[in-house]
């Protein structure tokens, strides 16, 4: 490729004003994780634009993975030209060359931040959309829908150069919004409720209640699986494991059985915000979806909120299952989440939970126990492992593969 | 020792063996026990279908472990046919394939099933247009090798991928284990529905392979029992095997990687010095050919005499394939590409694997100048 360096456009981070320094910082530290393993690049980054200075890396498999980066809104492969006319020409007619096929229509775009350069905007239109059909045979022009559109911007200190513009991943850079608590079940909805509050720039940590013997190790390992392909999107997710053996027998000890399930969510909300007090966080993320199952019916949220004042993010809260599940493919969580383990929702769900729990009735049945000391000693006890991309095994097993 | 029978099986990596022993001895458990010493095993099975799927560019759920070539080959032909024989029952295939296809296939043959078989021209490549002339609404299955395991041709995988697009009920199926670790192929891309590898072509171990089918893609299986495999392939899963397999896997694509040009520059070197040998005439192409196979005669020599012959010096090659090499004494392989019987008889195959060096292949050179020499005076040269 002739390609020197690749153009990044930020999109919503250029308007965040006083926050902007902080943003762009976030963005490169990503980009810069994402593309460790090409020594050679160089990131240079500006208030209102990046460049990835390629230094001979190959742009093919960089391109590939600046798609999936939070914060950038496109990017363009380019090429830096001195501001000579003749140097420009030419190199725009090389770099058309190289995406040019039989049949396609370009147009130019030119754009002239240097007011001082010896030619305007359409000028510059002129002279090189001439160039190329002069040096093209059946080339044909299209301003509304060319297939090629080769680009010339010229700046203070040098003019670019480029035809291919490449869609990013929007969003925001990872970690630029905060962090919040993810519930993260083990089921389709909770990963994709991660993914989206990560695409807003909230760096997650994962919160999973676990009553073993109940559930197995197979369904906790399938969290930690869930959790590896979140942290691809930013190099690592912190996993906090509850033992929640003893709360859940607490629960179907002291609680009718139509309300066991409106009050095991109350605990787990409130272990979670513990968690997140502990870890600062400033929310909790959960993947409800409003009326999907009796806890997330407007009535349960209702009870259910109630315990804490800690903001809940629901991303999902509006989504249809089909829509859900069609992100759940796309970021490939969906295979892992229908392994069929039971969690620890289903293994105590009773045969008919409250749809529309009352509030009141709620608090009169956890009123004659004290949960307290046992949601302390849950938080006490919870395990925090962090989880890296692609390691999904035990130091001793790795080395077999 | 200079092991030139790589095609036939190669010597598995120490790393790979030791994988499979430290899985056998620690995590016996079977991966289908509920426990959690079990689900250790499922674990590992997992992360190798992972590894595997990701250095074939596909999903891990298109991954299915069997025992090896043979076993693959039958369920992605024979699983096919079962599953689809309402839709109909024509197969075509290339008349150079590996005996796992062709006996599959005769065998569905007296089931009823009709077969068609696309000649290869004289550089042992499938003549493309008798694809579209053989071709039917009621094709169910094509079945092509990527390298023939004789002559080392590269079959157009991507042109037959591409005619079969406009045949959405015929599936295609690849034979891949030649191919695997050597000359990359690309399943999403060439809309490939099966394919199969086998671990010991690529130094793992015998007994392991895995057959990818395509998600989306609907076979009969073979095995029936537990439903291990998604229910494709019955049978308690061999994790040390299927481990080693990730292993040598990962490896072999890493040695292509690095070893690859090496690998290249041997083989062209032999074409060449064997080339001018009078008495050498080379069946393997110059081009569509895979850079570790070279199959050719030696003008009056029968081929079983000169493989003895080398062995005595230490030198391993093969006449024609393992697979056939004890039974007949003429490649089928050849014969199909024109190649005259008597020249075939003569045939034998050199097959490289990256641990080869351009020292052996010189000592190999000068190996089989000697041979010739030697064998002349006592043979009579016709």
């Amino acid at each position: 490729m002739i390609y020197d360096r690749i153009l990044i456009r930020y999109g919503e981070i250029s308007t965040k004003g006083r926050n902007r320094k902080q943003f762009v910082d976030k963005l490169r530290r990503s980009i810069k994780r994402v593309l460790h393993d090409f020594p050679d690049v160089k990131i240079e980054a500006q208030r209102d634009r990046m460049f990835i200075l390629l230094n001979g890396e190959k742009s093919e498999e960089i391109i590939e993975r600046l798609k999936d980066i939070f914060g950038i809104q496109s990017f363009s492969p380019a090429m830096k030209v001195e501001k000579d006319l003749h140097a420009m020409k030419e190199a725009a007619l090389s770099l058309f060359k190289n995406v040019y096929s039989e049949g396609k229509s370009f147009k130019i775009t030119a754009k002239r931040a240097d007011k001082e350069f010896e030619l305007d905007t359409n000028e510059i239109n002129q002279e090189f959309g001439g160039h190329i059909l002069k040096n093209m045979a059946n080339v044909k022009v299209n301003v509304k829908q060319p297939d090629i559109n080769l680009v010339v911007e010229v700046r203070k200190e040098a003019s670019y150069i480029s035809c291919e513009n490449y869609k990013g991943a929007g969003g925001l850079p990872a970690g630029s919004s905060g962090k919040a608590m993810l519930m993260l079940s083990g089921g389709i909805d909770s990963p994709v409720a991660g993914y989206l509050s990560m695409k807003r720039g909230i760096e997650i940590e994962a919160v999973h209640f676990y009553s073993p013997p109940f559930t197995s190790e197979r369904s906790k390992q399938k969290v930690i699986d869930l959790a590896e392909k979140l942290s691809r999107i930013n190099g690592g997710v912190a996993l906090h494991i509850v033992p929640f053996t003893e709360i859940q027998q607490l629960i179907q000890k002291q609680i009718p059985d139509n309300y066991t399930m409106t009050t095991t969510r109350r605990i787990m909300m409130r272990i979670t915000d513990e968690l997140r007090k502990k870890y600062e966080g400033l929310a909790i993320v959960t993947g409800e979806s409003l009326g999907q199952v009796a806890s997330q019916t407007m009535e349960s949220m209702y009870a259910i909120n109630e315990v804490i004042s800690t903001p809940i993010l629901r991303p999902l809260i509006t989504m249809d299952k089909a829509d859900i599940i069609d992100i759940a493919q796309e970021i490939d969580t969906h295979d892992i989440s229908i392994r069929p383990f039971e969690d620890c929702c289903t293994v105590f769900v009773p045969s008919s939970p409250k749809t529309k729990p009352k509030l009141e009735k709620v608090q009169h049945f956890e009123s004659f126990t004290d949960f307290e000391p046992y949601i302390a000693k849950a938080v006490e006890n919870t395990e925090k492992i962090v989880v890296k991309p692609n390691v999904a095994l035990e130091k001793e097993m790795e080395d077999l593969f | 020792m200079i092991y030139f029978d790589n095609s036939a099986t190669t010597q598995p990596y120490k790393e790979a063996v030791d994988s499979f022993v430290k899985v056998s001895s620690n995590y016996f458990g079977n991966p289908s026990s509920l426990h959690g010493f079990g689900e250790k095993a499922e674990r590992l099975i997992m992360q190798a279908r992972e590894q595997i799927a990701d250095h074939l560019g596909v999903r891990s759920n298109e991954i299915y472990f069997t025992s090896g070539g043979t076993e693959g080959n039958n369920m992605a032909i024979k699983g096919a046919a079962l599953m689809y024989r309402n839709r109909g029952r024509h197969i075509i295939t290339s008349s150079i394939e590996h005996p796992s296809v062709k006996e599959a296939l005769l065998q569905l043959e007296t089931l009823g099933f009709e077969v068609s078989y696309l000649p290869v021209d004289s550089y042992g490549i499938i003549d493309i247009t008798a694809l579209e002339r053989e071709i039917r609404e009621d094709t169910i299955l094509v079945s092509i090798m990527h390298i023939n395991n004789e002559t080392g041709s590269i079959q157009p995988i991507g042109k037959i991928g591409d005619i079969l697009k406009s045949y959405p009920k015929a599936h295609l199926h690849v034979d891949y284990v030649q191919g695997i670790g050597k000359v990359p192929l690309n399943i999403a891309e060439h809309q490939i529905d099966l394919c199969t590898i086998s671990s010991h072509k690529f130094h793992g171990l015998k007994g392991t392979g895995a057959l990818f089918i395509r998600d989306g893609v609907h076979i009969s299986p073979l095995l029936s029992g537990g439903n291990q495999e998604n229910k494709m392939r019955s049978g308690t899963e061999n994790t040390g095997g299927i481990v080693a397999m990730a292993k040598a896997l990962r490896m072999t694509m890493e040695e292509m990687k690095a070893n690859g040009g090496q690998l290249l520059s041997i083989k062209t070197y032999l074409m060449k010095e064997l080339g001018e040998m009078e008495e050498v005439i080379i069946h393997t192409p110059v081009e569509h050919a895979a850079p570790h196979i070279i199959n050719f005669s030696i003008k009056g020599f029968k081929a079983e005499v000169f493989v003895h012959a080398l062995e005595e010096k230490d030198i391993y090659i093969s006449t024609t394939s393992a697979c056939s090499s004890k039974h007949t004494s003429v490649s089928g392989t050849l014969i199909c590409m024109g190649v005259a019987e008597k020249i075939a008889k003569s045939a034998v195959r050199v097959s490289l694997s990256y641990k080869n060096t351009m020292d052996e292949a010189k000592i190999f050179v000068t190996a089989v100048k000697k041979t010739i020499i030697q064998l002349r005076k006592v043979m009579k040269v016709k």
